[in-house]
C-alpha cells in the first residue's frame, strides 16, 4: 500500500498577517513557513500507520505544490519520515489549480489513500482534497478524526453532528482529515534531518491548468469596539449588560 | 437561470443553519434577478420543506432516494449536480459545515465551477462576480473573484441573518439516477451524543481555560452554560490534559464556531485560539491577566479569577431567569 499526503507550506500560525503594497497578497518578510498543520497530523497518522507492518504500508510520499522557497518545508516533512517527495514547480494559484496539479501526479504514480488536511491557515479553502478525488473519479471521505487499516482495508471514522461515524470505503480512496486524526505531530529528530539530506526530491513542471477564482484584495477584519471592563466585585453586571445592551440572553 | 440551494435536514428536520442558506440565497436570487431553489435529499415531510419559501424559496425540490441514506460524497455530488443542470443555475449555495465541506469541492470539478468558500456576505459584485471570505484564519478577508459561468459558494455558518421572505413555494418531489455501483460508503457503527448542544449549533457558548486550574472547577462554568442553553467549549490545553473531550477543543486545529455569544473563563487567548472564536458577534473575556490578547478581541471583559467570577455570574442569571 503507498500513501500520498498533501502538504501545504504556510505562514507560522502565530504570524501577524501584514499584506504587501495594493493589497493584493500577503507581506512575506520575515514570516516563519511551516507544514500545514493539518497537514502535519496526516503526515504523522501516515507514518503511525507505516509504522505497524501488519498495515502493509510501502512508502508514505509527500507530494506539494509551490515555488523551491517551499523547499525547507519539504525537507521537513522528509525529516519527520517520509520516504520521500514530488514538487510541483508552480505558484499554487487556487485550490482547483492545486487540486489538478496533485491528481495529475497521482495518476501517474497509483497511491492507495491520498490524506490531505481540511483545510489550509491561510486561504481556509477547505477544497483540495473533495477536488482531487472528483478529478481522478474516486471515493472522498471529509470530516475524518482517525484511520486505521484492518484486513489491508482502511476503516475511517468521521465527524457528524454531535458523534462520529465509522465507515469503510475502498481504496483507491482521498481522506480529508481534521482534529483527532493524530495527537501530536511528529517531530524531526536528528538522525531523520541527517537522513532527509539524502531523500529523493522529485521535481515536476506543472500541468497547463487555468486557476479558476483569482483574489483581488485583502482586507483587515473589521475593528471591533473596545473593550468594556466591568469591575470583578460586580460580575453580575455583565450579565445585565448582556441581557439589555448586547441583547444576547 | 436559477439560484440553488442544498438544504441538508438532520432527522428529517431543518435548522436555522438551513433557514439562513435559503434567505442567503434569497438575497444572491434578488442581485441576479432570478429565483431560488431550494433542493432537499432525504425524508422530509411536506410541512417541514414548506418552511424554506418563509424565507424565499420560490421552489423545492425533495429528493428521497433510499440509496441516499447515507452521506456518500460522490452520490450526493451526481444528485446535485444533475438538478442543478436541469434548473440551469448560475449560483450553487451549501454550507460551510462538514456537509458542504464534502460536497462543494466535488461538485466544483464536476461543474468547473470556481468555489468561493466560507463566504461571510452577499457577493460584493456581479461583474466581476467577486465574494468575500474568511482567510488566514480569520486575520485576512478576501475579495475573491470566481471566473466560470457556473459558480459555487459555500456560506460560513451564522455569518448571514435569517429573513422572512414568505413565499408561495412549490414542492416537487424528483428522481434522480442514482448508480448503486457509484456508492462506496459504508457505515459500520455510529456513535451519538444525546440530549447536549451542539457546538457548531449553539447561540450561546461558555467556554474554559487552563485559568480554570483543574477539571474539577468546572461544575460551575456547566451550570452557567445550562442556565443560559449554552454548549461548552475549552482550550486546547484544556483537551491536551484531557480535563475535557477532544470534542469541545475551540481554535484553529478544533472547531471553529461563531455564536452569538463567547464566554472565555480563564483563556488567554492565543492567536491559534481566536482563530475558532472570532467569527462570534460577542466575546466576554474573563482572564485574571489585564494584558492577555483574548481582552483585544473582546467586547466585555472582567480582570479576575474565572472561579470567583463564575459563582457571580450563576447567581446574576438565575435573578433574571425569576
Amino acid at each position: 500500500m503507498k500513501i500520498l499526503v498533501c502538504i501545504s507550506n504556510v505562514p507560522d500560525t502565530t504570524t501577524k498577517i501584514k499584506f504587501a503594497e495594493g493589497n493584493a497578497s500577503i507581506d512575506t518578510a520575515g514570516i516563519q513557513w511551516v507544514i500545514n498543520p493539518w497537514d502535519e497530523l496526516s503526515l504523522t497518522r501516515a507514518l503511525e500507520l507505516k509504522d505497524d507492518a501488519a498495515n502493509g504500508v510501502k512508502s508514505v510520499t509527500v507530494v506539494h505544490v509551490g515555488p523551491a522557497s517551499a523547499e525547507p518545508t519539504i525537507r521537513k516533512a522528509l525529516a519527520i519520515g517520509a520516504d520521500d517527495a514530488i514538487r510541483v514547480n508552480a505558484e499554487s494559484s487556487d485550490s482547483w489549480f492545486v487540486a489538478a496539479q496533485i491528481a495529475e501526479v497521482a495518476k501517474k504514480e497509483q497511491f492507495d489513500i491520498i490524506m490531505c488536511g481540511i483545510e489550509s491557515s491561510d486561504y481556509n479553502g477547505s477544497l483540495v482534497g473533495g477536488m482531487i478525488s472528483e478529478f481522478l473519479g474516486i471515493p472522498s471521505v471529509s470530516a475524518v478524526s482517525g484511520i486505521k487499516i484492518e484486513n489491508g482495508q482502511p476503516v475511517i471514522t468521521r465527524e457528524i453532528d454531535g458523534g462520529k461515524e465509522i465507515v469503510t470505503v475502498p481504496m483507491p480512496l482521498v481522506v480529508v482529515v481534521q482534529k483527532g486524526i493524530a495527537k501530536e505531530p511528529r517531530i524531526a529528530a536528528m538522525r531523520g534531518i541527517m537522513m532527509a539530506r539524502s531523500k529523493p526530491v522529485k521535481l515536476i513542471e506543472p500541468a497547463a491548468v487555468e486557476a479558476l477564482t483569482q483574489i483581488v484584495v485583502f482586507e483587515k477584519p473589521a475593528p471591533r469596539a473596545a473593550c468594556k471592563y466591568i469591575d470583578a466585585e460586580n460580575a453580575g453586571q455583565l450579565i445585565e449588560l448582556l441581557q439589555n445592551e448586547a441583547k444576547v440572553i | 437561470m436559477s439560484v440553488l440551494v442544498y438544504t441538508e435536514n438532520w432527522d428529517g428536520k431543518f435548522k436555522k443553519l438551513s433557514f439562513e442558506l435559503v434567505s442567503y440565497a434569497a438575497g444572491v436570487a434578488k442581485m441576479l434577478g432570478t429565483d431560488v431553489i431550494a433542493v432537499s435529499i432525504g425524508k422530509v415531510e411536506d410541512t417541514e420543506l414548506k418552511k424554506l419559501g418563509n424565507y424565499g424559496a420560490k421552489k423545492i425540490l425533495s429528493v428521497d432516494n433510499d440509496k441516499l441514506i447515507t452521506l456518500d460524497n460522490q452520490a450526493y455530488t451526481s444528485a446535485i449536480s444533475e438538478i442543478a443542470q436541469t434548473e440551469n443555475s448560475r449560483v450553487i449555495i451549501i454550507s460551510n459545515n462538514n456537509t458542504g465541506k464534502s460536497i462543494a469541492p466535488r461538485l466544483s470539478v464536476r461543474l468547473k465551477a470556481g468555489v468561493g468558500s466560507g463566504v461571510s456576505k452577499l457577493p460584493l459584485n456581479l461583474i466581476p462576480f467577486t465574494v468575500y471570505k474568511r482567510t488566514y484564519s480569520g486575520n485576512a478577508y478576501a475579495h475573491v473573484v470566481i471566473k466560470t459561468d457556473v459558480k459555487i459558494i459555500t456560506l460560513a455558518q451564522n455569518s448571514f441573518d435569517v429573513i422572512d421572505t414568505p413565499n408561495n413555494a412549490v414542492i416537487e418531489k424528483v428522481n434522480v439516477s442514482v448508480d448503486g455501483s457509484l456508492l462506496k460508503t459504508f457505515v459500520k457503527d455510529v456513535q451519538k451524543q444525546t440530549g447536549k448542544i451542539l457546538l457548531t449549533d449553539a447561540d450561546i457558548v461558555v467556554s474554559g481555560g487552563r485559568g480554570m486550574k483543574s477539571p474539577d472547577n468546572w461544575p460551575a462554568l456547566v451550570e452557567l452554560a445550562s442556565l443560559l442553553g449554552a454548549a461548552t467549549a475549552c482550550s486546547r490545553p484544556v483537551s491536551d490534559e484531557g480535563w475535557r473531550s477532544h470534542d469541545e477543543h475551540t481554535g484553529q486545529t478544533g472547531k471553529i464556531i461563531a455564536p452569538n455569544l463567547y464566554i472565555a473563563l480563564g483563556i488567554s487567548g492565543a492567536t491559534q485560539h481566536l482563530a475558532g472564536i472570532s467569527s462570534s458577534k460577542y466575546i466576554v473575556a474573563i482572564n485574571t491577566d489585564k494584558d492577555a490578547p483574548i481582552f483585544e478581541a473582546a467586547q466585555y471583559g472582567i480582570v479576575g479569577d474565572a472561579m470567583k467570577v463564575l459563582p457571580k455570574l450563576v447567581a446574576a442569571v438565575k435573578e433574571i431567569r425569576k
